[in-house]
Parts: structure tokens; C-alpha cells; sequence
């Protein structure tokens, strides 16, 4: 029996409807922020006033457009760190404690660097960055691969270790004197500094490189074959004279690759690194690479649809009157309905897909399985 | 009350229709089951006989048409439905627990009370008892129905079906599961139940077993009903033209074997399951270049802890494997592959394809990384396409193109990927397991026409099958596994007795073999290494 293949636009349509759904259920969450808002009465038509500001706030102006790719460029980088690995059938749950490894050690790098000429700053402090972050995507590929310990578990259990070795280091071996809280000494010329009176950073470059590079990659070379395959069927991988264990140990260090780079730029941005780091871009990279569908292509366009979010939210809250964190809640929700898959395709009556195991599938599978080759 | 008029036959089942999006399932199928007849539905897979099944047992609706139970039209609302008009089936995956007892197991959703509250054990016992002398078998209601054998966990399939007063009992493919043996015996009970009044429907694609055993053989093709046939007035060639709707060469035409040089020596291999047994223990063989070695045996007597030690995909724990002269004991997977290990995975959707990936993905998976479908790290995909499309046409690849994903392709095409990529290369052994298991008569015809084709290019072939007609139709030689052991090696057609090396196949031939260590091995020269098997045994 021939079953229709999956389509593109198929792939494209619960995504969608997921962002539609996320949008209608935080209308009705910044209807009842009305409630204690400023006026303390319910507004029906805020949340079209609300949306219109956001969009204002990223599309309105160059201005804006820049602070939208900047805010879309570390998450697309967290967005390939979790959407590769899906490809390999890996959850990488642990870019957070790669983006801090990342961002930690591009401090470092930046703060030895601080006076060499940009040029050569600003990119060391990135590799360092990539660096740092593939380290700490390798230890948890490498204890998948020879211990079958989850990658779930060992990743939130390195975020958490990441996050406090980092802050403990920066509360004492690194921390700079004369300023009132915890953090390192500046960057100096490695710092990441607006171009043409926007926000637009070099970083951006480096990101905007890595989603064509991964797509080519991926789709495009027998390393991303064997990714791919190693992903679909392990056993088939392994059967055909593949090295499953290997492409898990590479995949994760370049996962983290992603991730660090990510992190490297966001403190190169901020031009230190404080003792408490609160970034949310490695759980949001979850939500990206979901979004599009672990695809180079779709975590590109779900990147700069979070980033403009982000960029626009500001504006919201000033013309609007809305908290900026309902971001958060649409981004949450977003993901709810896209891991709910079944309960969108049963709102809209959608059938299900033919073929093909989604990326999702892998969150719940490969659990306690043991690797071979 | 008239006389004259004969009864009417306990099932009618007429114009059954049943669409799915795409596809007509069945179309205007009619079928009569009489009182104490066997009735043998026969049809290659997706033809449409499970559909019918479960229509009748309530699992599908039907579009159009009408079920008569006596006569009378009825709707079956459910499985409960059915079994409650007397419907009873008995699936090719059996619906036991393990853990529990035969009784426990039969009473299960039919159980016998002796109050409210609590079973009536004794009175269940009885009954089961005396249902089982009734129709020649006698089981034990307290055994856990895990230490039973497959043979005997049918039977308490069966009998769970006439605990619950089936008249009609429906099997699916009954002895895909069982050894030659232990088919019959299933058989004898069969035509017990028959002559005490019950009807069965007996679902199948051996054409052997259907003529043996049925009264009636209907016979369905896409969805239609191609023809009815008695036993009598039909033979398997006929009866395989009419399933596949052309001729079909059911034997496969292939001259004497010209055995040349060894291509595989394994010697005193010992390996260990998961589990860390000792799954196969010192097993000694050569295959030679030019001929075809059958392993036959009972699943899960080693033979893929075996398979798997000499195509690289599990260590061994001792003795050596060589492939044309090399000790390749220890070499990966992908090293043996490139010295001329070609391998047909017995599980091919786990092991033989990655099902969301193209066709034509599949079609290189092994080769994928080495010219012409790479260059340096890049995949040359115009190479690809050109090579998947020239399989397709060569293997006669049923698909729309060679993008869909490997899935989407009927069981018999998926083997056919895989035929087409491993046979597509100069081969010096090539391992084939269970290469037909769950094909249809059109496709395994196809299969064995190509390993034949293989072997008289001059490659060793490992056939290791669970299948005994197939290991017969094919084997050069044969050596029958027996828990982890060669227990004979024997000479393969003409010669090879079916019976023999069933009763090998069920018990390792110890008392059968003992006093005469010669009678079975053939002329010298064609099995030079027949001594292993007292070495062994």
C-alpha cells in the first residue's frame, strides 16, 4: 500500500497553527491583564493593540528590524544547537550550561584580549567561545554513547553544575574590583559593539554562516547522512557500517558548538560577564528548533519570529500598557501545542501524518537504550 | 418444515465492500462457510483477507454488502459481538499472558463464576479438560502458559475460541509459527473440529498447506474474489497463478552447484546474547564460492547471534571467522562490507532500512561515502538519483519515484531495496536471513531467482531461514542448528529429506542419530567437512 509522503506545506501547517493558537490563548491572558493594569477594566480590542505595537516594535523601523535579527541571532544559534542534535535523535536539553560554558570562557578569552586589535579579539573570543561550548556538548555525547546514561538527564544535570561553577568562579578567582556587584573585568576590544548607529553586531555574521553551514551539513554531506541516519534508525546505522557512537560524541559537540558560539556573543555583547548570567536563550532553543520543525530553513524563520517578539515586547509595554513577559507565556504555549501535536490536529481536524517519524518522537524515545558501535 | 430445502451454510458473507482513502480493501466480496468445512482463504499480503477477517469479527465495517449467520442477516457490532454469535478467532500474534496459567488465560474475559465474587476454578478446569480430549489434545490447565511451547500456546488459542462456544473459527496464517511437526499436529486437530460440526476459516499463503488441509480454497486478488477451488480440481501452480495473476515458476530453475574455494570458515564460533548466554556454542562450517549453505532450525536456536558474529554487528566470544581467507573475527562492519560481505537482515525494518528516509537514501546506504555518490566530504546526489533510478527499473522496484520515503513501500518492495543494494555489488559471500519472511508468492519467487542468479556468479551464500521449504528449495547443503549447536550437515536437494531435518530441527536428533553417525551426510567431496558435526553434536 503507497501512503502519501509528507509534504512541505504538511510541515508547515502545525506549526502554524500552533503560533495561531498561542496567539488566541494570550489574548485572552492580556484581556484580563486589563484587569490589573492601570485602568482595571476588561478591554476587548487591547490585544489587538498589543500585537500591533509588538509589530510596530520589530517590523516599524530599521531601527527595529536590527534589534530583531540581533535578538534572533543567538536564539537560531540555541535553535541548531537543539534542532542538530534532534536530527542525530538527540535531546539536547543542556544548551544552557553550553551557551554559559560558551559565554564564560569568551569572557575569559575577551579579558586576556582586551587590548589586541579587534580583529583578532573579537574572533578569538568567539572560538573560544565554540570551543568551550563543544567541550561541554562532548561530555554528555560521550557518556550517552559508552554509559547509555540519557542525555536528558546528564545535560540538566551540567546546567546546573555549569551555572553554579561559572557564578562561584566569578564571584572569586575572576571577579574585578570596583564594581558594586560580582562580575568579570570588560572585554575590552573584544567586545561586540553596534554598527551604523543600530545594534547590529559582527556576531551576527558568524550566525547568519551557521544556518546555510548546517543545512549544507546536514543534507548536503556523508557526515550529515550518517547524522540523519543515526537519528532515524540507530540499528540500520549500525548495520550499515556506520559508527553510531561516534556521530552521537560529534553531534553533541557540535550542538554545543552552536550553543557557545551563541553564549560567546551574548557576552560579548553585554561586554563582561556578570555572576548571574539569567539567560532563558537555551530553554528558547528548544521552542526554535520545535518551531522549525528541526530544520535549518525553519529555525532560521522561528528565530527571527521569537527574536522579533523579543524586540517588539518593549514598545508593547509602553504603547499597550501589556507586561513583556506575556512573550514568554506565547512562547510557551506555542509549545505546548507543538508538543501537543495530536491536540492541534484534533482542533482543526487535520489527519495525521502518513510517514516519516517526527523530531518530536525522539524526545521520548532512545530512553535508557543502550548504544552499540 | 421442508425437507427439500437444504440448510442454509452457517456463514454468508456476500458484496462486502470496504473502502479506505485510496484504496478499495474488498470489493463485493462473497464467501460461504458451510457447517464442519474447512474453508481456506488464500491471498498475498494486502490482498485483502485480514480486512475481510476483520470485518466479520467486528474490528471493520463494511461499506456495502451483508453478513448471514444461519441465514439470518446480522451486524457485528464489536469483538464481543462476534464471539457472542459464535465468531471465534485466533490471530497469527498470539493474545496471551504469560504469566498466567492456561485456565487463567482462557477464563479471561469469559470467566466462570461460582458467586459473585469468586472464579469457578474447578468447574473451568473441567470444562477445559474436557474440551481439549474432545479434539485430541490433552493440556494442562494449571501450566503457565510461558513454559509452553508455540505449538501449545495455539492450541490454548484455540481452545480459549471454543471455551467460548466458537462455531466458526477463523485462523491467520496458524503455522507462519510452528515447526513441520507441530503443524501436523495442529492440522489433525483442525480436521477434528471439523468433523464434530465447527467451521474454520483458514487464512494463508502457503499453497501446500492450503491444498492439504482445506475443503474449499477461495481465492482473493486486490480486493476481489478470483476464484473457488476444491482441493481436488487444483495444485499449487494454479492456485499460485490465480493469487498472483500471472504464471509463476514456484520452483526455481537452478543447475548443480560448482562449489570453488572456501569464502567463509568459521571454526569453533562461540557467541553470547544480550543477555550474556551463550547463544551459539562452537559452531564449525565453510561456505565455498558457487554454492548455497541453508541453515535450518527453529527460531531463536542461535542463528542470530550467529549471523550477526560474521557479519561484524556482534562480538564473538571465541573461535575465528575468516572470509576468503582472512580472519575477519575482529574487522568492523564497514571492513568486512568493502572485502566482499554482502548482508540481507533478517529484521529489515529495523536493521535493513531507514523507513523515513528516500528510497533512493536507502539505496546507498552502505556505499553512500565512497565515489560515485561521494565526493571528498559531498554527497554527489545527481549520482544518487541516477543509480536509485536504475535499481528500480533492474529490481523491478514497485513506487511512484525513487524520492518516497522506504515506508511507504509494501513489504515485498522493501526487500527489494534491500536485494538491489546489497546484490548490486561483487560479492564474495553473501548472508541472507530470512530473506522471504512475510512476502508474498510473487516476490519470493522473485528473491530466490536473484541468489540463485548470485550464486552461479560465483558467490557463497549463507541462507539461514526458519522456513524449511525454503531452505530445501534453495541449500546446496544444509546444517540444521539446533540451541546453539550444528547438529547435522546434510546434503541439499534432491536429496534432503523434509521429515529428517524437521525432527532434527525439533530435537537436535540426539537419539535419532546416534547409532548411524554416516546415514545422513552426503557423497564425500560435495560436504568436506561433515566430521564437525560429530565434533559438535
Amino acid at each position: 500500500m503507497i501512503s502519501r509522503p509528507r509534504s512541505y506545506v504538511g510541515r508547515l501547517v502545525v506549526p502554524a497553527l500552533s503560533i495561531l493558537l498561542a496567539l488566541l490563548v494570550a489574548s485572552l491572558l492580556i484581556i484580563a491583564s486589563g484587569l490589573i493594569g492601570p485602568e482595571k477594566k476588561i478591554n476587548l480590542l487591547l490585544p489587538l493593540i498589543a500585537y500591533r505595537s509588538l509589530l510596530a516594535g520589530s517590523f516599524g523601523s530599521l531601527k527595529g528590524v536590527a534589534n530583531m535579527i540581533v535578538a534572533a541571532t543567538p536564539l537560531m544559534l540555541t535553535g541548531l544547537a537543539v534542532g542538530v542534535g534532534l536530527k542525530a535523535g538527540l535531546f539536547n536539553i543542556g544548551a544552557t550550561g553550553q551557551v554559559l560554558m560558551g559565554g564564560f570562557t569568551a569572557a575569559l578569552v575577551g579579558v586576556r584580549m582586551a587590548d589586541a586589535s579587534p580583529a583578532i579579539a573579537i574572533p578569538a573570543a568567539l572560538l573560544g567561545g565554540i570551543a568551550a561550548g563543544a567541550v561541554a556538548g562532548f561530555i554528555p555525547g560521550f557518556l550517552k554513547a559508552y554509559t547509555g546514561a540519557h542525555e536528558v538527564v546528564t545535560t540538566i544535570m551540567l546546567n546546573a553544575l555549569s551555572q553554579l561553577a561559572i557564578s562561584g568562579l566569578v564571584n572569586d578567582v575572576f571577579r574585578a574590583p570596583g564594581f558594586s556587584f560580582a562580575r568579570t573585568a570588560p572585554v575590552g576590544n573584544a567586545a561586540l559593539t553596534g554598527i551604523g548607529g543600530t545594534n547590529l553586531h559582527l556576531g551576527v555574521l558568524f550566525a547568519v554562516v551557521c544556518i546555510p553551514l548546517s543545512y549544507w551539513l546536514l543534507w548536503r554531506t556523508t557526515v550529515g547522512f550518517e547524522i540523519r541516519a543515526v537519528g532515524a534508525n540507530p540499528t540500520a546505522a549500525l548495520y550499515a557500517g556506520m559508527k553510531p557512537r561516534r556521530m552521537m560524541i560529534l553531534t553533541m559537540s557540535l550542538c554545543g558548538a552552536f550553543a557557545g558560539l551563541a553564549g560567546a556573543i551574548e557576552i560579548q555583547r553585554l561586554g563582561y560577564y556578570p555572576a548571574v548570567f539569567g539567560t532563558s536563550i537555551g530553554f528558547d532553543g528548544i521552542t526554535v528548533a520545535l518551531l522549525g520543525q528541526a530544520n535549518p530553513i525553519g529555525i532560521m524563520l522561528s528565530g527571527l519570529l521569537l527574536g522579533a517578539m523579543r524586540a517588539g515586547a518593549p514598545l508593547m509595554q509602553i504603547q499597550a500598557r501589556v507586561p513583556v513577559e506575556i512573550i514568554d507565556v506565547i512562547q510557551g504555549v506555542i509549545l505546548i501545542f507543538l508538543a501537543a501535536e495530536i491536540v492541534v490536529r484534533r482542533i482543526f481536524r487535520l489527519r495525521a501524518p502518513s510517514a516519516g517519524a517526527g523530531e518530536l518522537q525522539t524526545i521520548t524515545r532512545t530512553y535508557g537504550e543502550k548504544v552499540t558501535g | 418444515m421442508s425437507v427439500a430445502q437444504p440448510p442454509p451454510p452457517l456463514l454468508q458473507m456476500s458484496g462486502i465492500t470496504k473502502r479506505y482513502p485510496g484504496v478499495i480493501a474488498n470489493n463485493k466480496i462473497s464467501l460461504d462457510v458451510k457447517a464442519g468445512e474447512i474453508h481456506a482463504l488464500l491471498g498475498e499480503n494486502g490482498a485483502g483477507k485480514t480486512t475481510l477477517m476483520n470485518i466479520l469479527f467486528g474490528l471493520a465495517r463494511p461499506d456495502e454488502g451483508e453478513i448471514l449467520l444461519d441465514g439470518k442477516p446480522v451486524q457485528i457490532a464489536d469483538p464481543a459481538d462476534a464471539i457472542s454469535r459464535g465468531i471465534g478467532m485466533v490471530h497469527q500474534h498470539f493474545m496471551l499472558i504469560p504469566v498466567l496459567t492456561v485456565a487463567e488465560n482462557i477464563l479471561l474475559g469469559a470467566e466462570t463464576m461460582a458467586n459473585a465474587v469468586f472464579l469457578d476454578r474447578r468447574e473451568a478446569r473441567r470444562r477445559i479438560i474436557e474440551l481439549g480430549k474432545r479434539f485430541g489434545f490433552e493440556i494442562d490447565p494449571d501450566a503457565k502458559v510461558e513454559t509452553l511451547s508455540v505449538g501449545w500456546q495455539q492450541r490454548v488459542e484455540i481452545l480459549k475460541a471454543l471455551y467460548r462456544q466458537a462455531r466458526i473459527l477463523v485462523l491467520d496464517e496458524p503455522t507462519a509459527v510452528l515447526t513441520p511437526q507441530e503443524t501436523v499436529e495442529v492440522f489433525a486437530v483442525l480436521r477434528r473440529l471439523a468433523a464434530e460440526g465447527h467451521s474454520i476459516i483458514f487464512i494463508s499463503h502457503k499453497l501446500y498447506e492450503v491444498l492439504e488441509i482445506a475443503d474449499r480454497i477461495t481465492v482473493i486478488r486486490r480486493g476481489e474474489v478470483v476464484g473457488t477451488r476444491q482441493p481436488t480440481e487444483t495444485n499449487e501452480d494454479d492456485l499460485a497463478a490465480l493469487m498472483v495473476g500471472r504464471e509463476v515458476l514456484l520452483a526455481v530453475e537452478r543447475g548443480t552447484s560448482h562449489p570453488a574455494e572456501p569464502v567463509l570458515t568459521v571454526e569453533n564460533l562461540k557467541v553470547k546474547s544480550d543477555r550474556g548466554q551463550e547463544e551459539v556454542r562452537g559452531v564449525s562450517f565453510t561456505v565455498r564460492a558457487g554454492e548455497i549453505l541453508g541453515i535450518a532450525g527453529v527460531a531463536g536456536n542461535g542463528q542470530d547471534e550467529l549471523v550477526e558474529a560474521i557479519t561484524g554487528l556482534r562480538r564473538s566470544s571465541g573461535g575465528t571467522v575468516q572470509l576468503a581467507g582472512q580472519d575477519i573475527t575482529s574487522w568492523d562492519v564497514r571492513k568486512r562490507r568493502e572485502h566482499g560481505l554482502g548482508y540481507v537482515p533478517g529484521d529489515r525494518q529495523k536493521y535493513g532500512l531507514v523507513l523515513g528516509f528516500p528510497i533512493s537514501d536507502n539505496l546507498v546506504l552502505t556505499q553512500y561515502y565512497h565515489r560515485p555518490f561521494a565526493r571528498g566530504v559531498q554527497r554527489a546526489d545527481a549520482a544518487i538519483e541516477k543509480w536509485a533510478q536504475d535499481k528500480i527499473k533492474e529490481f523491478d522496484i514497485r513506487t511512484p519515484s525513487w524520492s518516497v520515503p522506504a515506508g511507504t513501500l509494501s513489504g515485498g518492495n522493501q526487500q527489494k531495496v534491500i536485494m538491489a543494494r546489497e546484490l548490486s555489488r561483487e560479492l564474495k559471500l553473501l548472508v541472507l536471513d530470512q530473506p522471504t519472511r512475510g512476502l508474498d508468492v510473487g516476490s519470493i519467487e522473485f528473491i530466490h531467482k536473484q541468489a540463485v542468479h548470485k550464486r552461479d556468479g560465483n558467490t557463497g551464500i549463507l541462507l539461514v531461514s526458519a522456513e524449511l521449504d525454503e531452505i530445501l528449495e534453495l541449500s546446496d547443503r544444509i546444517a540444521v542448528m539446533y540451541r546453539g549447536e550444528i547438529v547435522a550437515l546434510l546434503e541439499g536437494r534432491p536429496k534432503a529429506n523434509k521429515e529428517e531435518i524437521g525432527l532434527l530441527m525439533a530435537t537436535g536428533g540426539r537419539a535419532h542419530t546416534e547409532g548411524s553417525p554416516n546415514d545422513t551426510s552426503g557423497p564425500s567431496g560435495a560436504t568436506p567437512d561433515t566430521s564437525i558435526r560429530r565434533e559438535t553434536a
